[in-house]
């Protein structure tokens, strides 16, 4: 058995530019990967979450009723959850539909501005919740970093200030919009 | 000086900080002339005070209420606090309600990075919005050639309506409609564009601290303004 913490990353409703800049961590994800495994991530191979992750990085906004029992279950299996970015944070740009229907949304993007084969998909794709809404408006969230995305060192020392046991201080270190 | 004018300085204490303050001297001005930090959004130097967005609320000794810094004047003995745990949790309520209102989407504002609202929140170590967001739909007026008067970011500090009237005297901009549903309008609710009152000198624009009002032909992060011309005018308006 590893001693090491089990770090997971999470993608929602955003553009995965937060996780880019988390390997903008660059060579420090090396000095990361002697602090910590990560078990579960767009970026790595395994399927399914682990029964217990250390901490989890949150991308992206509440959007789908996928996205919506995601985070569901991710919290759950979390001890402590990172609301990491804008989207996550505020629901960002993918809010901005939210002053909208769903129908209306849905017609201008499948049907309206659409000259071949308009039709709304009812397959595959999550059928959109009312409103996108930020993370904690549906879990507890423990620590929130806002930007967009947040600069990479911003995100490096959220993780080992965390995987060190301590709760971190974002004053001064990033900001919406960013 | 003569003794008369010497009775005229008050002393008081500002966060324990013995202070000497003017007469008609605001706590504010006084709080900044000795480099304590008060937060303001409506406040603007060169224009009347409104008190109107409550985050320059202090303490002051012997009142149970809390009291606006720009409006309220210094007094001798005083005895001001203008950072405790309560003033920062009716700050930082009043920051949640202001993002929560309207539609604020900082990483896509033209005002993005020189943001008065985006600047305070980051000072206060202000990091998620704790009430729901309204997600009102509130127009874009962009009928005017040169500006446009985005609803979404607006946070109703009035300091356009306030330079309108006291600075160029046109008075075209006021506000409509009440708590929630108040909008700042031109004329009797016409497009900007098609005001015969707006002289379009832009002076509105300038001293908007959000993305609300913003010249045309900006992207993401290029609208700053420009503020050093308002004190001049004021003094001339004075003269």
């Amino acid at each position: 058995m590893s001693a090491k913490a089990k770090l997971a990353t999470v993608w929602l409703d955003g553009c995965s530019g937060c996780h880019m800049s988390f390997l903008d961590i660059d060579e420090r994800l090396l000095d990361l990967a002697e602090l910590a495994d990560l078990v579960y991530s767009p970026l790595v191979d395994l399927k399914t979450f682990p029964e217990m992750a250390d901490v989890t990085l949150v991308e992206g906004a509440v959007s789908s009723q996928e996205d919506y029992e995601k985070i569901k279950k991710v919290r759950a299996h979390t001890k402590i959850l990172v609301s990491l970015g804008d989207c996550a944070v505020t629901s960002n740009v993918p809010g901005m539909r939210n002053q909208f229907k769903v129908e209306d949304v849905l017609a201008r993007a499948y049907l309206e501005n659409v000259d071949l084969h308009p039709q709304i998909p009812l397959e595959v794709i999550p059928p959109l919740l009312k409103t996108s809404v930020p993370v904690h408006q549906v879990v507890a969230v423990d620590v929130y970093v806002p930007g967009c995305p947040p600069p990479a060192d911003t995100i490096f020392y959220v993780l080992t200030e965390l995987l060190a046991g301590r709760k971190p201080v974002m004053t001064g270190k990033t900001r919406f919009g960013v | 000086m003569k003794r008369s004018s010497q009775s005229r300085i008050k002393t008081l204490k500002i966060d324990g900080i013995d202070v000497a303050a003017r007469e008609h001297e605001t706590i504010l001005k006084l709080a900044q002339e000795n480099g304590i930090f008060i937060p303001t959004l409506c406040h603007i130097e060169g224009l009347s005070e409104y008190g109107g967005c409550r985050l320059c609320l202090i303490e002051v000794k012997g009142s149970s209420k809390l009291l606006p810094a720009c409006m309220t004047y210094a007094e001798e003995g005083m005895e001001v606090t203008t950072n405790s745990k309560r003033l920062r949790q009716y700050r930082y309520t009043v920051l949640d309600m202001l993002f929560s209102e309207r539609n604020h989407v900082c990483s896509v504002c033209v005002s993005n990075g020189h943001c008065e609202l985006q600047y305070l929140a980051a000072r206060t170590g202000m990091t998620h919005v704790e009430v729901p967001y309204l997600n009102p739909n509130v127009p874009v007026d962009a009928s005017h050639p040169y500006f446009i008067m985005d609803h979404n970011r607006c946070i109703l500090c009035q300091r356009c309506v306030r330079v309108c009237d006291e600075i160029e005297w046109a008075s075209t901009k006021g506000v409509m409609g009440r708590g929630v549903d108040s909008r700042i309008i031109h004329d009797l609710n016409d497009a900007w564009g098609d005001s015969l009152t707006c002289t379009s000198c832009g002076k509105c624009v300038n001293v908007c601290p959000t993305g609300a009002l913003v010249q045309k032909g900006k992207s993401a992060g290029e609208m700053e303004k420009r503020r050093d011309w308002l004190p001049y005018l004021r003094l001339m308006h004075e003269e």
